[in-house]
């Protein structure tokens, strides 16, 4: 088990209805964590439609996870 | 000053251009983008914007730092507002000096353009209708809810 800090943004951090939680997961990798979560939460995005980092870095879906990581899920971003 | 930065006041053009000033620099080019009416129909009264600011900070000035060296120009910034927006307001400056006119236009293209597609911002819409959404969020969730292609 990892013990994983999320933090949530724009449509994600309200259907968490959080801005942050820690999780203790089994999930081996950031793919299995969204799936996790996404069942948890309800997310309505699917996760080909997300990013995600590790740690503030943009990372892949299949990066391994560690005790104390930092995990954020990227929904599509809209600037300007 | 850093290449990207973010801001929760009015943004003021004016001092953002003034600090790109260079007596070797035969042009300035600047984008400035402002709050819209309507979006897709729509009609807009306001926006709140926010941001994953650690990876945002990173990836903006990674952008302006591909735009100086890819076009060779000798300055470039890029400020853009987070919070409450009424309409007409500034939330996105990009400004680019350079020793010509082609590359400060190219420049100042790219860093927008780069901005929007991988800079993590998110933009919510209010409308007159009471509604409101987060833009690309919204339709990419139902086009995945009917297990459409979303683009």
């Amino acid at each position: 088990m990892a013990r994983i800090r999320l933090r949530y943004y724009a449509l994600l951090r309200e259907q968490a209805g959080r801005n942050e939680e820690l999780v203790n997961t089994a999930a081996g990798d950031a793919a299995g964590l969204y799936d996790e979560l996404a069942a948890r939460h309800g997310f309505s995005l699917g996760r080909t439609q997300l990013k995600v980092a590790v740690n503030a870095e943009f990372a892949d879906w299949s990066r391994p996870l560690a005790d104390g990581d930092e995990v954020v899920f990227i929904p599509p971003v809209a600037g300007g | 000053m850093s290449a990207f930065e973010f801001l929760r006041k009015p943004l003021d053009p004016a001092a953002l251009g003034a600090a790109l000033a260079d007596v070797a620099a035969g042009g300035f080019v600047s984008f400035e983008g402002w709050v819209r009416n309507e979006n897709d129909g729509r009609e807009v009264l306001r926006l709140d914007y926010e941001a994953f600011e650690e990876l945002a900070v990173k990836e903006g000035a990674s952008i302006v730092a591909e735009a100086i060296e890819r076009f060779g120009v000798r300055g470039a910034h890029c400020v853009h507002r987070l919070g409450e927006l009424g309409l007409g307001e500034l939330a996105v400056w990009v400004g680019v000096a350079s020793g010509h006119r082609a590359e400060a236009f190219a420049a100042c293209r790219y860093i927008i353009d780069e901005v929007k597609h991988r800079v993590p911002i998110w933009k919510k819409e209010h409308y007159r209708d009471g509604d409101s959404g987060w833009v690309n969020c919204e339709r990419c969730a139902e086009a995945a809810h009917q297990h459409h292609d979303h683009r």
